[in-house]
């Protein structure tokens, strides 16, 4: 069901490494039900090992590109090549698998409040059937990165907002995927939180992963110096 | 294999964490299903005892058979010899007509009414027990002793048989319908739980669908908490019915002292049990996939 390469990280990334074309968007069009068209006709390609932003007004479709991305929204026009898969073709089943090699940040961290730090940084790996032992040491492993070794056994409510955000970091690179994706990671954190946050998403993409960024934070922009895929009204503005 | 084995354990144990984490509500909903399954179980129990009561009962179907009036003493030797090597005959006793005269005189007061009688009016009769006492198997018995040579009637003692029969007949039928009825609430019943739980757990079904998680990981502890609610639900039955049992046991111990009759209900058997666990297991189990199936469609990231 599952290849080889997403049970062990590591490999993937090599194999992620000899594929150069990670990312292929051509002509892709999204229009939502009601007539809202999204997407018009995107085309772009992101390759292993880069540190792409994808920035715009709201509304310029920065979320749904993101969707698209990872199966939760499917394009009405085009397509979207994820590591040699044609994500708008995938049947249902296969989604979840997709979804495994992205790590996801989202705004709104995402993060369940009815279990610790500790447990919700374990969640990937529990989906993926990793053994216990081994899963505990990658668990701290990512806490240590973000810097919340300390409150593994917090539960995320009693985290600052700077700290979810960390938390939600943590859950989203535990399982070693080989693709970052952040929607507004830093949108509702002050100046100091942003730039810890940029500053971890510079030391993943130093080490091979491919971090995606969407967001529209300029000081997290001329700090990172990324790709930058500018999105007007559903369309690309520029492609750098 | 090892990982789908420990996906199964954890999700176990959180299962049980989560009826732990409820247990006012989880301890009502066992309640619930533990009564209303102890219904059918405790009828069926009572329908059982009676079954097995009724072969012990001196009210034992019988099969009386006459003689001729003039019947010597040979031929009714010669019918003893049948009924001796009958298979079908669990046993049979002889009552000779001076004796059956005698047993008259002395029972019903009228010695005095016989005495003037010119001659004995009652022949040789044998009062037979069969092995087999299904009504099908009496009459059968009884037709073939009517055909036997100098046996002037044979009469079977059936109506009680038959009356017992079909009450025992529609007493178990009543624990079918009561069964099947109370085996659909039990569907409900978990079904709306399930349902209660999908629409409270909504967020984290949504960021574990995020993260990737398979429908069927998803779906997992919805039914593992359908299957263990359900097989509670089933041993609360138990004991309800056990307790019942224990209960009625003490107070017919002092009845039957009274009547000098051995009367006890028996526990339900190891089987009994057993299905009685597993049967709610399996119930709540499907109660949990029906809600879980339709309601999980409704929830996407």
């Amino acid at each position: 069901m599952c290849p080889a390469s997403c049970l062990d990280p590591q490999s993937s990334f090599l194999i992620h490494r000899s594929s150069i074309q990670l990312i292929t968007l051509s002509h892709v069009s999204k229009r939502y039900p009601g007539g809202r068209q999204a997407l018009n006709d995107v085309g772009f390609t992101i390759e292993t090992g880069e540190l792409a932003f994808i920035t715009g007004h709201s509304g310029a479709g920065k979320s749904t590109l993101l969707k698209l991305l990872v199966g939760i929204e499917w394009p009405t026009a085009g397509s979207i090549i994820v590591n040699g898969q044609n994500v708008g073709t995938l049947q249902a089943r296969a989604v979840p698998f997709l979804r495994r090699k992205f790590g996801l940040i989202f705004q709104d961290h995402k993060l369940l409040f009815d279990r610790s730090a500790f447990g919700n940084v374990a969640l990937p790996l529990e989906i993926s059937g990793f053994g216990a032992k081994d899963g505990a040491r990658r668990v701290r492993a990512a806490l240590d990165k973000v810097g919340l070794l300390k409150h593994e056994k917090a539960m995320p409510i009693t985290l600052s907002g700077g700290e979810q955000q960390r938390l939600c970091i943590a859950r989203a690179i535990v399982h070693r995927p080989a693709i970052l994706l952040a929607d507004e990671p830093t949108g509702n954190l002050d100046a100091d939180y942003a730039t810890e946050i940029g500053e971890l998403f510079r030391s993943f993409n130093q080490v091979g992963v491919t971090v995606i960024v969407a967001t529209h934070d300029q000081a997290l922009l001329t700090r990172l110096k990324p790709r930058v895929i500018t999105l007007r009204n559903g369309a690309l503005a520029e492609a750098a | 294999m090892k990982t789908w084995l420990a996906q199964h354990g954890r999700c176990f144990s959180t299962t049980l964490v989560k009826l732990a984490r409820t247990p006012l509500g989880s301890v009502f909903n066992i309640i619930v299903i533990g009564i209303a399954l102890s219904l059918p179980v405790g009828l069926y129990v009572l329908i059982d005892n009676l079954q097995a009561a009724s072969g012990q009962l001196s009210a034992e179907p019988q099969i009386s058979a006459y003689m001729a009036l003039d019947a010597s003493r040979t031929e009714t030797a010669q019918i003893e010899t049948r009924l001796k090597q009958s298979p079908r005959v669990q046993r049979y006793r002889l009552v000779l007509r001076d004796q059956a005269l005698q047993e008259l005189k002395q029972s019903s007061g009228l010695a005095d009414v016989i005495d003037s009688l010119p001659q004995n009016p009652l022949p040789d009769a044998f009062v037979i027990s069969a092995k087999n006492n299904t009504p099908q198997a009496l009459e059968a018995l009884r037709d073939e002793i009517a055909q036997w040579p100098r046996v002037v009637h044979a009469q079977l003692d059936a109506a009680w048989a038959r009356r017992l029969d079909a009450t025992l007949r529609f007493g178990r039928l009543v624990v079918l319908i009561l069964g099947g009825l109370l085996a659909l609430a039990l569907v409900a019943v978990t079904f709306n739980t399930i349902r209660l739980q999908v629409l409270t757990q909504r967020d984290e079904v949504e960021v574990i669908k995020l993260i990737g998680a398979t429908d069927a990981f998803i779906r997992r502890p919805f039914l593992y908490y359908g299957a263990l609610q359900g097989a509670a639900g089933g041993l609360v039955a138990w004991l309800i019915v056990g307790a019942g049992i224990w209960v009625v046991n003490r107070n017919l111990g002092e009845l039957s002292h009274v009547y000098a009759a051995l009367f006890q209900l028996k526990q339900l058997t190891p089987g009994d049990a057993g299905a009685l666990l597993l049967l709610p297991l399996a119930l709540g189990w499907f109660g949990a996939w029906l809600s879980v199936g339709r309601h999980l469609r409704l929830i996407e990231p």
